[in-house]
């Protein structure tokens, strides 16, 4: 086990290292620079912005200063377009608040999910099964996007229960929007999953077997069919979990919560590779981090895996 | 000793009649279970439905989707039959009945298409990496590992942005973010199948593996790769709608779903509820018969699912 996870982190640091390499020249392949605009600058006054942010040295020279600097330093260097604030600094801004009803949204999914599956896979061809099942794929066909201006013309618009958008601080009427609009799809994504795995789980020998020994039901469930069923959510669950920070986009503009989606668009619109490389690199560390997680918790879920 | 008897004769003659029953194929099983699920046919009639909406409706349209109608903007823009306006008009006085039609092509197409190009790219890459496997499999997955911790939105900004906005980038971007999952799909039932007793029985009777790819593994991931990729559009629909909101999709006159919806809901505010409803309508719709479809279909063809 111990084994496994050095032989991963030996190949996940690598993979963030080239991920950092290719974003890297990819951003610096892209045509326009956050410093073209409608009225083109006189060169001696571009040429003295570029050396201010070291864009006139050679690209291998930018590359390895870049590196440098984020490995010793944690530095991901100065934003193109804000001239008082570095990368650091918005990100430290914007990722908290993505974090806190990123993770919000990802429980909620994977609790209400995984109990609606499980409900629908015992009660299998009842009324629940059914109600679960229909509900999942609505859910389904609702992405954030989606929920998004429905939540807001329903509880702000008509009920007027809850703030149409904001953050401070993080209270709780400002998270409820948020973090339904973000957990419903994936919500019926994870019902629809566990409730096809726990039915082909309930369909296995060993859980027949367990059956035959005359367990009461209730054990055969939560001792023996749990730990299987859960294992192609598992799976599932680790990309969404990346999905739910990354995809706050939508979130971020409907609700104007200040997280890190909304540098990101910004960023991108403005052509502010600083931002966007370092929101990137962020994004694809905590992608190889979860994927990581992810493969370790399949050795406690499933026996058969050895390493 | 040797009498022939009838009863025998018509025994054996019924015999070999039985053995020589027709074997039933794969693909007829997979229909015959199709049919018999009742959502999944709806759903399959009520997308149909949906396509000839869009194929017939600009027939009966009495404004096109360009021609701004002064006198009904805004507020007085509601969907009534008088005006013409079946379903209002928009912010800008432009007829939501053809713009809703072209919106709902322009995403259907976007889906399909977009899920074609990942059915193809993914399943060359991950057929490719599956069968050969060694270092050639470990270099084309590490590729795929790295795409996938890179945001889609990324590498779809990037594309759209070094090539230039127009419907063949956006596709060709749509296909190129895609086939990550599709190829590790592949690649995993690739494995799976090499490993199989009829791929080792077809290798022995000197079958080229350029063969034993095309007759059976290929026709053995149909199943899986279909099921997929059924589930794969409503996702292109999807981020098409993502990059659209951002400015870099599909540009005006043209529009899909995805722009129309945040239109709407750019003006929802104020009470034009008409030019949020039915696009958003129309996009539900679609994304789930497709559901419903993709589980029909993966109830037919991967029958040990459930």
């Amino acid at each position: 086990m111990l084994n496994f996870t050095i032989r991963r982190l030996f190949v996940a640091i690598p993979t963030i290292f080239f991920l950092v390499i290719a974003c890297f020249f990819l951003m610096h392949l892209a045509p326009g620079g956050p410093f073209t605009s409608e009225r083109p600058l006189p060169p001696a006054v571009l040429a003295n912005i570029e050396a201010r942010y070291g864009l006139d040295q050679p690209l291998w020279k930018q590359l390895w200063d870049y590196l440098t600097n984020i490995v010793l330093h944690f530095d991901f260097g100065p934003s193109f377009v804000f001239k008082d604030r570095d990368v650091n600094d918005i990100i430290a801004q914007g990722f908290p608040i993505s974090l806190t009803y990123g993770s919000l949204s990802f429980l909620a999914a994977s609790i209400v999910g995984i109990s609606l599956g499980i409900a629908a896979a015992i009660r299998h061809n009842t009324w629940i099964d059914y109600f679960a099942v229909s509900l999942g794929i609505l859910a389904q066909a609702l992405p954030n996007f989606i929920m998004g201006p429905i939540l807001i013309l329903t509880f702000t618009l008509w009920l007027g229960w809850l703030p149409g958008g904001g953050w401070y601080g993080g209270q709780w009427q400002y998270l409820i929007m948020p973090v339904i609009a973000l957990s419903t799809s994936f919500m019926g994504s994870i019902a629809r999953i566990t409730r096809s795995s726990m039915l082909e789980v309930m369909n296995a020998n060993f859980i027949r077997t367990a059956r035959a020994k005359g367990l009461p039901e209730r054990t055969v469930i939560w001792r023996h069919a749990m730990k299987p069923t859960l294992l192609p959510v598992i799976s599932y669950l680790g990309p969404v979990f990346v999905y739910v920070l990354t995809g706050s986009v939508f979130v971020d503009l409907y609700f104007s919560t200040g997280g890190l989606g909304q540098s990101f668009v910004n960023s991108a619109l403005s052509r502010d590779y600083a931002v966007l490389l370092g929101v990137t690199i962020l994004y694809g560390s905590l992608t190889v981090a979860v994927n990581l997680l992810t493969d370790l918790s399949y050795a406690w879920f499933d026996p058969k895996i050895r390493y | 000793m040797f009498q022939r008897y009838k009863k025998v004769e018509a025994l054996a003659s019924d015999m070999t009649h039985h053995s020589a029953v027709k074997g039933r194929s794969l693909m007829r099983d997979a229909r015959e279970r199709f049919l018999r699920n009742k959502a999944a046919l709806v759903c399959l009639g009520v997308l149909f439905l949906v396509v000839l909406f869009v194929l017939l409706g600009p027939f009966f349209a009495v404004w096109d989707n360009e021609t701004i109608d002064w006198g009904n903007m805004g507020a007085t823009g509601v969907p009534s039959l008088q005006t013409g306006h079946y379903f209002g008009t928009d912010d800008l006085g432009r007829d939501l009945y053809s713009r809703t039609i072209q919106a709902t092509g322009t995403s259907l197409m976007v889906g399909l298409i977009g899920a074609g190009m990942a059915l193809i790219i993914g399943i060359a890459w991950g057929v490719i990496a599956g069968f050969y496997g060694g270092w050639l499999d470990s270099v084309m997955m590490r590729i795929v590992d790295i795409l996938l911790a890179i945001p889609l939105v990324l590498v779809l900004i990037l594309i759209l942005v070094i090539a230039g906005r127009s419907f063949t980038t956006l596709f060709i971007a749509l296909g190129a973010v895609s086939w990550l999952t599709m190829a590790r799909i592949v690649r995993a039932q690739t494995m799976a199948l090499k490993g199989r007793e009829f791929i080792e029985a077809a290798r022995a009777s000197g079958v080229s593996e350029t063969m034993i790819i095309i007759r059976h593994i290929l026709p053995n991931l149909m199943g899986v790769v279909i099921v997929y990729a059924s589930l794969l559009v409503p996702d292109m629909i999807l981020a098409e709608s993502f990059i659209s909101f951002l400015g870099l999709g599909i540009s005006e006159p043209s529009t899909s779903l995805g722009s129309l919806i945040s239109e709407g809901a750019g003006t929802m505010a104020y009470g034009t509820l008409w030019q949020l409803a039915f696009p958003l309508a129309f996009y539900v719709t679609i994304i789930i018969t497709m559901f419903f479809i993709g589980d029909g279909l993966r109830d037919a063809l991967d029958p040990k699912d459930r």
